[in-house]
């Protein structure tokens, strides 16, 4: 009853301007009903609504169909599924001037009856004369649909209204949405209804007092549909004005002000037909060429017209022959340019509601600015805790050991791949995981152990040598991770309750990958500084490094002591790479697109030092993030800013932000 | 009379006889000038081969010699490649242009400028010609960017990392930081350079279009050689004397060459500075013989190649510098070139395109760790000499600084 009541109040809103015409029409539909067949006349609901209309329904125009679509949605059963079908040209006239609805059939059309839904039995095509709405009927039809659908018993068919009107919703929207608010029962549609309504108030109303409201009432919501709102509002052109600017202004420029200068002016003049247009240089040549005489153009050899001067010249000798339409010369095109006044204008006219509307956005700029310097410390966090994982096991072996491992790009390289090839053994991908990180820890412990056996040991005297040496390994490491694994990248899935992200607005949000990827940069960091404070491993590495040859005469056995140092360092090498692979491809490059920030993680950070480490990542982070914010356009350029910041920032704090001081310091 | 100094430097004579007489044999039988055994682009080869080995000099002379190991000469390389490649190009683009001219007026000199930059920089989608080509219509301005640009770089960086006394890995990872921060600016496409594209079409030379490429490539060979010869002679020159005593003293022990009242870092900084104008000159003579530049050339990768050619040719040997880059490039071009034979273990073929890095890679550490003289070390042996014994000490405490097993002269 409820529903009906709605219907027939929306079906007045609709009908109203129509009204007069309506009344005028009202009576003719009966007259035209074919008198030879007679039809038997329901008394009520959709078919005595459409049968009383008959006239109208078939050859239907935008002006007095209004009143019809109205009643026919008030009819009860049926009536939306006509509607429906009505729009989509589907529904049809017998010769006996019925309405049946059409479907496709092998022998023409399937007939049903509007009202009922029961089958007619089917019939040829030149029996029904099918009904053809032009758009504006479509529109009207579209509408009252639109009414219904919002009050569909459905929930899930009003969310669907709802995302459609989002997506294309118009001025004749606003009413039936109105109306459906009130009746809605369920809060949070409820919600989007009131929320839509005020979206499409700001877009389309047409009572200033009402949009500037609804504007005001949005408060500090920052939603992007509010944004696409609004931002059309403000939307403007430019123009220039023989006299003082009219309509709404947004600014009124001056010529040489900001970036709108004397051409922008002058082009906007032409654009406008208010000024002859400027000649173009290709325009010139070609006016010149079309005038060649003799070898001459305006009295001037051709040779002579490789100077922009001398073409000039022959342009005003032909302009005074009249041979070539005039052309604005500099002192006319600076005198238009002088001679108007430019307005940016807004397309909206009321100036109200642009005020209102700028008000907000600024104050959801506001808002949305300070948002993004929390999502960019949120996305500077993540990037330092990868730099982090890649670097400190780095900083174990270079930091700790003074020895630099220019393979330890291969070693994260080589967790990774230990990764993949765990994911093509075990299927299920968060117990494949838990399996990849001790494996890729023991993999690259035991690779980082036997190159310290092999190579660094020999080493340990000459830096620039194992940089050298170990780079050598990385060479070829690297192109044997290619023969074995191919080029192509390989992938690393993420268990399925890592995908996503975490979203706290619309503005703030961070993938749960990389939350997790920040959790494990504090595990190892607690793991590294237990290891290195509160166990006997730790106390012997601090001992060797300090001073190697007192730790040996102490019972430490320096050499046990490097190795398994420089396989600790490795082996987390090999757990960064299972991070790092689950959001990076997993290529044989993996390891060397990393290890020169890592490698300035460590320098920046200063040596010997985790928490130096944890400084320099964190500083890194930030700055690449900050300078890529500032230039978003090229993440190559931040790279190259950041890496000249670093050697810069080198020149002032050689030793890192956190540099060790006396024996410790080593020199 | 006092002898000279090719008189008391006999190694000098004998390489640059041995120069003479490789630059005669390869002309003899090259295809433009003698008997056609020698094909054209082996003649590149070989003259591409040459210009390697002037850098690998450079390389002997800031690291070998005076114990910087700088990741980044291949930066200064590329960087004089880039400055004739830009003359090479928009002379060779205004000949095009000016040939291909349509209509019936002479090009005013702006509309000449248009068209070239609209042929040059259509593939970045620009058509302005960017401010660093300013000087890119004049050979003579060109060159001297080539000597300048990577000149004034490695003054502005050496005085930089020197000044701060950045030293030992340090100063190796700066390096490597800066020619990597150099690579990625030149890939991107507003640096004016083309980007990723590079600069192309260099082995045309505008204005000698009636020489086919390979007289050209004979006359490049020649170039290369006339080079590599002075840069010999220079270097010999700079480390034979009192300065050369110096700056292996850096090397050894820096901290006592400071107390002797050396200004270390002037030291230093000229070594740089002229090593990175050697390695640009090296790099304007390449390219030109390369054809094609591209950013990708700069990567430090290349950088720390050049470092393995001289360590495996014997770093603190100018001669060992010269033959580690003519034998590696020359190998490295066999094996990756396909030429070299699979090698069937029956289980497994070993394709030398795939496996060549490994090899490489593997060989440079074998070298570091038992032979590190190098193949220079055969000439020591050849000619009796023993290190002196100092019971397994380095000859100075510096990172830098010779070990017993390499310390000679």
């Amino acid at each position: 009853m409820r529903r009906l009541f709605l219907a027939l109040a929306a079906g007045m809103i609709l009908a109203l301007p129509a009204l007069p015409v309506a009344a005028q029409q009202a009576p003719a539909p009966t007259q035209t009903t074919t008198p030879t067949a007679p039809i038997s006349r329901p008394t009520s609901g959709l078919a005595a609504v459409l049968a009383e209309n008959a006239a109208a329904i078939a050859k239907p125009s935008r002006q007095t169909i209004g009143p019809v679509i109205a009643a026919i949605g008030a009819a009860g059963p049926g009536a939306p599924e006509f509607l429906e079908a009505w729009a989509d040209r589907r529904v049809g006239q017998r010769a006996d001037g019925r309405f049946v609805l059409l479907a496709p059939a092998p022998e023409g059309y399937a007939l049903s009856d509007p009202a009922t839904g029961q089958a007619l039995g089917t019939a040829p095509k030149s029996e029904i004369t099918e009904l053809k709405p032009n758009s504006g009927v479509r529109g009207l039809i579209a509408s009252a649909l639109v009414e219904f659908q919002l009050n569909d018993p459905d929930p899930a068919k009003r969310r669907a209204a709802l995302d459609a009107l989002a997506r294309n919703g118009g001025p004749e929207h606003i009413a039936p949405l109105r109306a459906a608010i009130e009746t809605e029962p369920d809060a949070a549609i409820r919600a989007a209804k009131e929320r839509l309504e005020g979206l499409l108030t700001i877009r389309h109303g047409s009572d200033p007092a009402r949009r500037i409201a609804a504007i005001e009432g949005f408060g500090s919501d920052l939603g992007l549909d509010l944004r696409g709102a609004l931002n059309p509002l403000l939307a403007t052109t430019r123009r220039a004005f023989a006299g003082a600017p009219e309509g709404n202004i947004a600014a009124e420029l001056t010529p040489g002000r900001g970036d709108f200068d004397a051409e922008a002016a002058y082009a906007l003049l032409v654009a406008q037909d208010m000024a002859p247009a400027r000649l173009t240089r290709a325009a010139l040549r070609a006016a010149l060429e079309a005038h060649i005489v003799e070898g001459k153009v305006g009295g001037i050899p051709v040779a002579e017209l490789d100077d922009p001067a001398r073409r000039d010249a022959a342009y005003a000798a032909l302009e005074t022959a009249g041979l070539v339409p005039p052309a604005a010369t500099d002192d006319e095109v600076a005198a238009a340019v002088v001679a108007h006044r430019y307005a940016d204008l807004y397309a909206e006219p009321d100036a109200a509601v642009t005020d209102a509307a700028r008000a907000a956005l600024h104050g959801i700029e506001t808002t949305v600015g300070a948002m993004q310097v929390a999502d960019l410390a949120l996305d500077a966090l993540s990037l330092g805790s990868i730099y982090f994982l890649a670097a400190i096991g780095l900083a174990i072996t270079f930091g700790v050991m003074r020895v630099i491992n220019m393979a330890h790009g291969e070693f994260i390289t080589m967790g990774a791949y230990t990764g993949y090839v765990v994911q093509t053994w075990i299927s299920d991908y968060t117990i494949s995981i838990l399996v990849a990180l001790p494996l890729a820890f023991a993999v690259t412990f035991g690779a980082g152990v036997a190159m310290e056996r092999l190579v660094i040991r020999h080493l340990y005297k000459r830096p620039l040598e194992t940089l050298l040496a170990t780079f050598g390994i990385s060479i070829a490491l690297q192109q044997i991770f290619k023969n074995v694994f191919g080029t192509q990248a390989r992938p690393l899935t993420s268990p399925g309750w890592l995908d996503g992200a975490l979203m706290l607005n619309d503005v703030v949000s961070i993938s749960y990958i990389r939350i997790a990827i920040f959790v494990l940069a504090l595990i190892f960091l607690g793991i590294f500084l237990w290891i290195m404070t509160r166990t006997r491993l730790g106390l012997e590495v601090r001992a060797v490094t300090q001073n190697p040859s007192m730790a040996a005469s102490m019972g430490i056995n320096p050499d046990r002591i490097n190795m398994l140092t420089f396989g600790l360092g490795s082996g987390i090498a090999g757990i960064a790479g299972v991070a790092i692979g689950l959001f990076a491809k997993v290529t044989s490059e993996l390891g060397s697109d990393h290890i020169v920030q890592s490698f300035m993680t460590v320098v920046v950070g200063g040596v010997g030092n985790i928490w130096g480490t944890l400084a320099g990542a964190t500083l890194i982070g930030s700055l690449q993030k900050g300078i890529e914010w500032l230039n978003p356009s090229n993440t190559l350029a931040a790279q190259t800013y950041m890496i000249l910041f670093i050697i810069f920032f080198i020149q002032f704090r050689p030793r890192g932000i956190i540099a060790l001081k006396g024996r410790a310091a080593g020199d | 009379m006092k002898p000279g100094f090719l008189a008391k430097n006999p190694s000098v004579l004998s390489f640059l006889l041995v120069l003479a007489i490789f630059t005669l044999a390869v002309t003899l039988m090259s295809e433009a000038y003698g008997a056609g055994l020698v094909s054209t682009s082996m003649v590149k080869t070989l003259g591409k081969t040459l210009t390697l080995c002037l850098i690998a000099i450079a390389m002997d002379l800031i690291w070998g010699y005076t114990g910087i190991l700088s990741l980044g000469h291949f930066a200064f390389f590329g960087l004089g490649g880039y400055m004739v490649g830009m003359w090479l190009m928009y002379a060779r683009t205004r000949e095009i242009v000016v040939s291909s001219a349509a209509g019936a007026l002479p090009m005013t000199p702006q509309e000449l400028q248009d068209a070239i930059a609209t042929q040059i920089f259509g593939v970045v989608g620009t058509s302005e010609l960017p401010a660093v080509w300013a000087f890119a219509g004049s050979l003579p301005a060109q060159l001297a960017l080539v000597v300048l640009v990577p000149g004034v770089l490695a003054f502005v960086f050496g005085w930089f990392a020197f000044k701060s006394r950045v030293t030992g890995v340090y100063l190796s990872i700066l390096t490597q930081a800066m020619t990597l921060a150099l690579s990625l600016y030149l890939f991107q496409n507003d640096s004016g350079l083309r980007g990723n594209n590079g600069l192309s079409g260099l082995q045309n030379i505008p204005g000698l279009d009636g020489v086919g490429q390979d007289a050209l490539s004979v006359w490049f060979l020649w170039a290369s050689a006339l080079a590599l010869g002075l840069g010999y002679l220079l270097a010999h020159f700079v480390v034979s004397g009192k300065f050369g005593s110096v700056i292996r003293g850096i090397r050894d022990d820096e901290a006592r060459v400071r107390f002797l009242g050396y200004s270390v870092e002037n030291y230093k900084l000229f070594v740089f500075t002229l090593t990175a104008i050697i390695a640009a000159i090296a790099g304007a003579l390449y390219y030109p013989q390369a054809g094609i530049i591209n950013p990708a050339e700069i990567a430090p990768i290349a950088s720390i190649y050049l470092a393995v050619w001289v360590a495996i040719g014997g770093r603190g040997r100018l001669y060992g510098a010269v033959i580690g880059a003519a034998f590696v490039s020359l190998v490295s071009t066999w094996f990756t070139g396909g030429r070299a034979p699979d090698l069937p273990l029956g289980f497994y073929t070993i394709k030398w395109v795939d496996w060549w890095s490994v090899l490489l890679g593997l060989s440079f550490v074998l070298v570091t760790l038992f032979a590190p003289k190098g193949i220079a070390g055969i000439a020591d042996w050849l000619q009796g000499l023993r290190p002196p014994r100092r019971g397994g000490a380095p000859l100075g405490p510096g990172d830098g600084s010779l070990q017993e097993k390499e310390a000679l002269e």
